[in-house]
């Protein structure tokens, strides 16, 4: 390596070297490129601006806050603000709506039905499946089979306090483990799973023993004529639509075991306005009940609105 | 050019090179850590936060074993699209306790940060068992045979501990009571649930998680762990701080 401070020039190139030699072998030295030196330079400029602007250094009390005072909640703040300004004139008027108003006017009902479905996919999606169709053990929201009732009323508040959800407002009840907590023998059960499990194709046979046992240990919920009874959250047992199946097995299970399905509350994690609008979007699917005292509590606009598609 | 001259001085000696080579990562690394210990200038407090019970612990363990990080990240991010999908961004005390964190870095299944309570026991058993059977379109692979595992918990007094050493706040009683207050907490084995309630307050979640009482499953452990998950911090009484009026950003002193 050269110890001399002279520049040394290439002889076949004509550029500088950088005066270091390995084993004979000479580096060119070209100078960097000027666009890309001068660009490197503002950019250190420009961290500095940035220092000072925006959080930058850790120092002990936490970092510098820089002056334009940006953080990244200050700018969620701001997006949800911008976006509540777009909504705003819907979300006003959705907000004072009571839902017998929302089902009768067109707008609000588009926009209900609208959020709905995305807040749907997000939150209900997982158990109910995307269409709303339900699976073992969720209920196929697209029925007019309710469990606990298919006004806008009724699902409403399943959706905000749940069913069995630990939620002091919960909806609750228990199908009793008949044969675990030994409430029916074995071959009383298998008696009355068979006349359940026929119900739905052969109705009621009043002279069967299964009927005298449907009567004493079942129909005090399920009713008299197993019509299933909402305030208990008790399934309808003559319509052939089973929530965890319909085969001798599944429902010996079910009256062995009980079951005790839950429904999460949403009161809390979603906001009120995302849970009515779950309502009626819920209202939407095909079963929607009208609302005791009103005329037009039913479904009656959805297939029209293209939002609500 | 007597500079250059010095710097070939450096690199021409060994031993000169390495002490600056250390004394320019130390720069780096005094100015990035240091603050770091205080901790309390990073972790905003907040009301709610308590250490796992013996029983969720396990279930974060298993959560660590399986790789569920892997796919699932537990960070709420303070975006619109975030916050309205998957609720409160997550904040930094809400993984305080978490001996590594989780927050992942790939979501090729989604959030859990804030999945406890969201659905309910049975589906977790469902969904874990064979998940295609509760979202058709998923991905995940099957974790039944947690159901057929007996969980880990005569040594949870020593995970308690050991969690202790480095600065979880479990107090003796809870590590005396690890293995009682996690079959507690299964509702298998003891029925001590106002010690448990006392040690981790009244809503500690307390049932047969995963339907089969007949023991406790790693699948009880976990689904226990992820029906806790950003469910402690209760956000109808979470205001984020405000900043200290004394506290005058130190960039904006340098500006004037």
């Amino acid at each position: 390596m050269s110890e001399n401070d002279k520049k040394e020039i290439d002889q076949v190139s004509g550029i500088e070297t950088t005066g270091h030699e390995w084993d004979g072998l000479k580096e060119l030295n070209n100078p960097l490129p000027r666009w890309w030196l001068w660009v490197f330079y503002v950019t250190i400029v420009w961290s500095i601006g940035y220092w000072v602007v925006f959080p930058a250094w850790p120092v002990p009390s936490g970092a510098t806050k820089g002056t334009a005072e940006w953080t990244q909640f200050s700018r969620l703040e701001k997006s949800q603000q911008d976006i509540a300004v777009l909504q705003a004139g819907y979300i006003e008027n959705f907000k004072a709506a009571p839902f017998d108003r929302i089902m009768n006017d067109e707008q609000l009902y588009a926009f209900a039905t609208a959020g709905g479905a995305a807040a749907f996919k997000d939150n209900c999606a997982t158990c109910h499946g995307t269409g709303g169709a339900g699976g073992r053990g969720y209920p196929n929201l697209n029925d007019d089979d309710w469990i606990w009732g298919g006004t806008i009323e009724d699902i409403h508040q399943t959706l905000e306090f749940g069913a069995r959800s630990g939620h002091p407002e919960t909806r609750v009840s228990a199908m009793p483990a008949f044969g675990k907590d030994g409430l029916m023998s074995r071959e009383d059960i298998a008696t009355v799973v068979d006349y359940v499990a026929n119900l739905p194709r052969q109705g009621h046979d009043l002279s069967s023993k299964g009927y005298d046992l449907f009567q004493k240990n079942c129909a005090s919920c399920h009713g008299t004529e197993a019509k299933g009874n909402r305030e208990f959250g008790a399934p309808n047992l003559t319509d052939g639509i089973w929530l965890y199946g319909g085969s001798k097995d599944t429902i010996y299970k079910t009256v062995y075991n009980g079951r005790s399905g839950v429904m999460p509350y949403w009161s809390g994690r979603l906001d009120d306005n995302t849970i009515r609008q779950l309502a009626v979007y819920v209202h939407s699917l095909g079963g929607g009940e009208k609302s005791e005292g009103t005329e037009n509590g039913g479904s009656q606009r959805k297939p029209e609105s293209p939002a609500a598609r | 050019m007597s500079f250059i001259k010095k710097h070939e001085k450096l690199e021409k000696n060994s031993v000169l090179l390495l002490i600056g080579v250390i004394i320019t990562v130390l720069i780096g690394g005094i100015v990035e850590i240091i603050p770091l210990f205080r901790m309390e200038t990073v972790i905003e407090p907040v009301k709610g936060m308590r250490p796992y019970t013996p029983l969720e612990l396990a279930g974060y363990d298993i959560y660590v074993r399986e790789g569920c990080y892997v796919c699932h990240s537990q960070q709420i991010r303070s975006l619109r699209d975030e916050v309205t999908r998957y609720g409160h961004y997550s904040l930094a005390a809400e993984s305080m306790y978490d001996h590594p964190f989780q927050w992942g870095s790939k979501r090729t299944g989604p959030d859990l940060a804030r999945v406890g309570a969201k659905y309910s026991d049975e589906w977790h058993v469902a969904h874990m068992t064979k998940p295609q059977d509760v979202v058709p379109e998923s991905i995940m692979p099957s974790y039944g045979f947690l159901m057929r595992k007996g969980a880990k918990l005569h040594d949870m007094a020593d995970h308690l501990k050991a969690l202790k050493a480095i600065g979880v706040p479990y107090t003796d009683d809870m590590i005396a009571q690890a293995y009682n207050d996690a079959m507690t907490q299964a509702r298998v084995d003891g029925d001590n649930i106002g010690g448990l309630q006392e040690r981790y307050g009244d809503t500690v979640n307390a049932r047969d998680f995963d339907g089969n009482p007949a023991m406790v499953s790693e699948m009880d452990a976990l689904i226990a762990y992820l029906q806790v998950l950003g469910t402690m911090v209760k956000f109808a009484d979470y205001q984020p701080e405000p900043v200290p009026a004394d506290a005058v950003p130190v960039a904006e002193s340098e500006a004037k």
